[in-house]
């Protein structure tokens, strides 16, 4: 029996700046059992940081959860307060931001940076936390560990600071690692090797992962389940295969159609999905996709999709799908 | 017989950092570097950070005065000569949507600055039909003249970069970086913006990105840096699936396959280590620290540019041992 | 996911609804929003800002206070009654009194008078006006000074910066009360013999040879602190991208320098001779009230707080009204200066 880890239902978040009222998440789901990898992918604007800071209630003061539900762990993370929420931050969840180079304090020494998690959430002393720091770090590959644990950030390279950062999610064992965009700051031969880390930890702690990226070549590495989020929506979700090769959403259509491929031996013309991504101080009353969609159709402007299963476990939400369902009921509902 | 527009050679740009007086210390950004760019060609520039391409981009277009070496643009050695005509052939856009664009400028304003600076119009009305022709040419239209860059997303940001640097009519560009910072749905439009254009106006292109996805897709030929250095440089099918230089190769098999199928089978070449601090490169080839075919000779000794095949230049002493 | 599917029978769907839809109706959903500049938005943002609007509404009070009231005023500033010496605020003297009881109307001594008979509200008045004058006349030469000065400096860098930030860091060691004192001791004959031989210099006079030495010594050592300031932003602006796409463009030095440069920099240049003002204000107040400063009769501020200094006791009143005054003026200078710095300085802006 499979433990559902977190259970996101219908959330919907805004913030509330001087401009309006910002809708960043508009009724997202999302369930996750232990072990599963998940990979969410979106542009700027989808919501996908959004929804992970959510789990962690990290967002600043002007994000209100306005409604549905986050549970995580047991927890019912909407109710939960500032202190019971540091209980469980860097202890049963953590994340590892993007960028490495202003996610450590440059004054502490990295040793201390790491401790204070572990003094935070368990019993140990200052010698043992060291000890397990030491640990740590030879688990994400950093040599030397001893030496380390005195140096201070700038004299780490970006690789190595992001490898310290991983070795402060894990510190505590956490039930669930978010990784925001972690290796988008980095070369991409450095990318290389966080990622083979993390995939190596992955099989030997057997630890829950949220993936969030705009990258489709990380997910297609790393993750098995993929949910694809644009205006603060999950338009699509599924298995990476299902994804990669049986998209049904025009959204996840035209990212796959619009990325450059390495492989391809000829010539072919990228083909870009037209428009600008939304504002979401002024979202559409429909769906969000519709004024860039090729194949939009009157009730896509009016009205939010609902979800059309296609397979076990791939939901896409779009009225093409709806479409083929109702004119296979007859024309009439 | 194509026509070499550009050509840089020798090219060194020094950058000094500290040191006392009499013994200072430089970051030798680009060193040494020759390559020759045929008009309305695209040549891909790629590499990790440090590795002097966008320092190199900058150079020939003078916006640093180059340490040594020549540039020579279309038959003419421009390496000490006044810019402010060539300003009109050579232009750039840039990585920064954000940065790039004055914020105090209407769009009609940022445009129109090449035309004021080189009075390519006559009188308002002229100007103003230049500023809505570029306009419209990269997508965007007349009312946005007279608005600003903070009303505009990153990638219509990107366009009035590109208008502005079209606006005097130029002949070669230099893209530094111009999809980085662009979300992948509009990357793609962008770079679709770049190629037609290519073949409207008979542009040629410097295209310098770290995305070797993306500069293969859109360059004829490709040149690979590492630490200042040219190491490889060859057509693009030939650079990616024929590579000379264990840097390229480690390159390409870092890049994230967006197919889970070929993502899952293929061999990765992780490189050991960091890429070492350019004030203190190590000897021979720089890349030593980190190849898996080093040896001692590449300690001692730097290798140098050599054509291996017809138009394929590496710069390895085992390069035959690279399957 | 599974309570996501919404109830497709709560409303009719027919055919016509997956028709494609058409440009128009898709465009029509995308439009963009009202355009503001820079100075609209700032400008936005101190109206916002209940403090700054105050005190820009009280130094427009105290402008029309010191420029325009002493016009319509019945009494002068130099102008001394005889026999209405030392009155009280609203007192009248003998004379005064019987000149009521004839039936003519005299306008009342609302701060009293001095010992030489000379109304006080219009002394204030005229006191504030050149207070006023100072501060802004001094910030505009600072502001002027020093902005040419550290933009040379700031864009140019190198040697040039190097040697004229040195010239700034002397001219910060100078003490500047001691070089005004031996210029208005070494000027004081010279221009005093300019001002009567050459009827063109006839207002050196009026203001006197100390206000002019006040003036040559902010044009000569007060702008170093401007110049720090546009120096720093001038560096910082500098470095931008747009900056480097002017130059690659093919802009002249001055071109960037007054189109780029200068036009980013304006928030805070407005913002940073805003609180110059209240400083030059207080340093004539401070030069008048020890001696130097504008001659009398002209009266200034300073300069009557000294001569109410040796009455305090039994005229506290006339210490009073040109202190509260000061006061007044430099703190709505000072509040008025944050809340500009508030609203222009982008580096605030989210």
């Amino acid at each position: 029996m499979r433990e559902l880890l977190l259970d996101i239902r219908n959330e919907r978040l805004s913030f509330f700046t001087p401009a309006g009222e910002v809708k960043a998440l508009n009724d997202v789901s999302i369930q996750l059992y232990k072990g599963d990898v998940l990979g969410i992918v979106g542009e700027s604007g989808s919501g996908k940081s959004v929804t992970a800071y959510s789990i962690m209630q990290l967002l600043p003061q002007n994000a209100k959860i306005i409604g549905g539900t986050i549970d995580f762990n047991g927890h019912r993370i909407n109710d939960m307060t500032e202190e019971d929420m540091r209980k469980i931050r860097g202890n049963e969840v953590s994340i590892i931001f993007q960028d490495p180079m202003t996610s450590l304090n440059p004054v502490y020494t990295i040793g201390n940076q790491i401790i204070e998690v572990i003094m935070l959430h368990t019993n140990k002393t200052r010698k043992e936390a060291l000890e397990r720091a030491e640990e740590l770090l030879a688990l994400v590959g950093i040599n030397e560990p001893k030496k380390r644990l005195k140096q201070y950030p700038h004299e780490l390279s970006g690789g190595m600071r992001q490898r310290v950062m991983i070795a402060i999610a894990l510190a505590c064992e956490p039930k669930l690692l978010i990784a925001d965009e972690p290796t988008t700051a980095l070369d991409v031969t450095i990318q290389a090797q966080i990622l083979e880390l993390m995939m190596e930890l992955k099989e030997k702690l057997g630890m829950t992962i949220i993936m969030i990226t705009h990258d489709l070549g990380i997910v297609a590495r790393m993750c098995e389940k993929i949910a694809v989020m644009y205006a603060g929506k999950i338009v699509e979700y599924g298995s990476v295969d299902e994804i990669f090769y049986n998209p049904q959403h025009e959204y996840t259509k035209g990212l796959l159609r619009s990325i450059p491929r390495l492989n391809d031996k000829d010539k072919k013309k990228l083909v870009p999905i037209p428009g600008t991504p939304v504002d979401l101080l002024n979202p559409p009353a429909g769906c969000p996709f519709a004024p860039r969609c090729d194949s939009c159709m009157k009730i896509c402007l009016r009205e939010m999709p609902p979800y059309t299963t296609i397979k076990d476990d791939h939901f896409s939400a779009c009225w093409l799908l709806q479409k083929k369902e109702f004119e296979q009921g007859g024309g009439k509902k | 017989m194509s026509k070499k527009l550009l050509e840089v050679k020798n090219l060194k740009q020094y950058f000094k950092v500290g040191g006392s007086f009499f013994k200072p210390r430089y970051v030798k950004a680009v060193d040494n570097v020759s390559l020759f760019i045929n008009k309305g060609e695209t040549l891909g520039l790629v590499g990790e950070s440090g590795c002097g391409k966008t320092t190199l981009g900058r150079t020939i277009l003078r916006l640093y005065e180059p340490t040594g070496g020549q540039i020579i643009y279309d038959g003419q050695d421009i390496t000490k000569a006044d810019m402010l005509p060539y300003r009109r052939k050579m232009q750039i856009v840039f990585q920064d949507p954000y940065a790039s664009l004055d914020p105090r400028m209407t769009v009609g304003d940022i445009v129109g600055e090449a035309i004021d600076i080189h009075k390519l119009a006559k009188n308002k009305k002229e100007r103003q039909e230049i500023i809505i022709s570029m306009l419209e040419r990269v997508g965007l239209n007349s009312e946005h003249a007279n608005r600003y860059p903070h009303e505009f997303s990153g990638g219509q940001r990107q366009r009035i970069g590109i208008a502005r640097a079209l606006a005097v009519n130029p002949e070669f560009i230099v893209c530094d970086e111009p999809v980085s910072a662009l979300d992948v749905s509009i990357q793609a439009q962008i770079i679709n913006m770049f190629e037609e254009l290519q073949e409207a106006m008979g542009l040629t292109y410097l295209f310098i990105a770290h995305d070797l996805s993306v500069v293969k897709h859109i360059s004829q030929r490709i040149g690979v840096m590492y630490l200042g250095k040219l190491v490889e440089l060859a057509e693009s099918n030939e650079l990616i699936f024929h590579c000379a230089h264990p840097y390229t190769k480690s390159l390409i098999s870092a890049i994230p396959i967006a197919d889970p199928v070929t993502a899952r089978s293929s061999k990765r070449i992780v490189l050991e280590g960091d890429v070492p601090s350019p004030l203190n490169p190590p000897s021979g080839c720089r890349f030593r620290t980190r190849c898996p075919y080093a040896t001692e000779l590449c300690a001692e000794k730097e290798p140098e540019l050599r054509e291996i095949s017809p138009g394929h230049y590496t710069a390895c002493h085992h390069f035959d041992k690279i399957d | 996911m599974s309570d996501n599917k919404k109830n497709i029978l709560s409303f009719q769907l027919d055919v016509s609804d997956f028709l494609p839809a058409n440009e128009e109706e898709k465009q029509s959903l995308v439009v963009m929003r009202e355009s503001v500049s820079f100075w609209r938005d700032g400008l936005r943002r101190f109206r916002k800002n209940k403090i700054g609007m105050a005190s820009l509404i009280v130094i427009i009070l105290i402008m029309i206070f010191a420029f325009v009231m002493p016009e319509f005023y019945p009494y002068s500033y130099e102008q001394q009654i005889r026999g209405s010496e030392n009155l009280a605020p609203m007192q009248y003297s003998k004379q005064e009194l019987e000149r009521i009881a004839n039936g003519e109307k005299v306008f009342p001594h609302i701060l009293g008078t001095d010992s030489l008979g000379r109304d006080q509200m219009v002394r204030v008045m005229m006191g504030s006006r050149i207070s006023l004058t100072v501060g802004i006349v001094a910030s505009i030469l600072v502001l002027m000074i020093g902005s040419i000065y550290g933009t040379i400096a700031g864009y140019f860098g190198g040697k040039v910066d190097l040697i004229m930030m040195r010239i700034v860091d002397i001219i910060y060691t100078v003490p500047d009360i001691l070089i005004i004192i031996l210029l208005m001791v070494t000027l004081k004959y010279p221009l005093k013999n300019l001002a009567d031989n050459n009827p063109a210099f006839s207002w050196i006079n009026t203001l006197g040879v100390g206000l002019i030495c006040i003036f040559i010594v902010f044009s000569l050592l007060y702008w170093v602190g401007m110049a720090r300031i546009v120096r720093s932003q001038i560096l910082s602006i500098k470095e931008q991208e747009f900056v480097t796409a002017a130059k690659a463009l093919g802009a002249s030095h001055s071109r960037i320098i007054r189109k780029h440069l200068l036009t980013n920099a304006m928030g805070t240049l407005i913002a940073t001779t805003t609180l110059q003002i209240p400083s030059s204000i207080f340093i004539e107040s401070f030069l008048s009230f020890i001696g130097i400063g504008v001659a009398a009769p002209m009266p200034s501020l300073g300069s009557m707080a000294a001569l109410a200094i040796d009455g305090i006791y039994s005229y506290p009143y006339r210490l009073m009204a040109p202190a509260i005054m000061i006061s007044l003026i430099i703190l709505s200078f000072n509040l008025l200066g944050d809340a500009l710095r508030d609203a222009f300085d982008p580096k605030l802006k989210n």
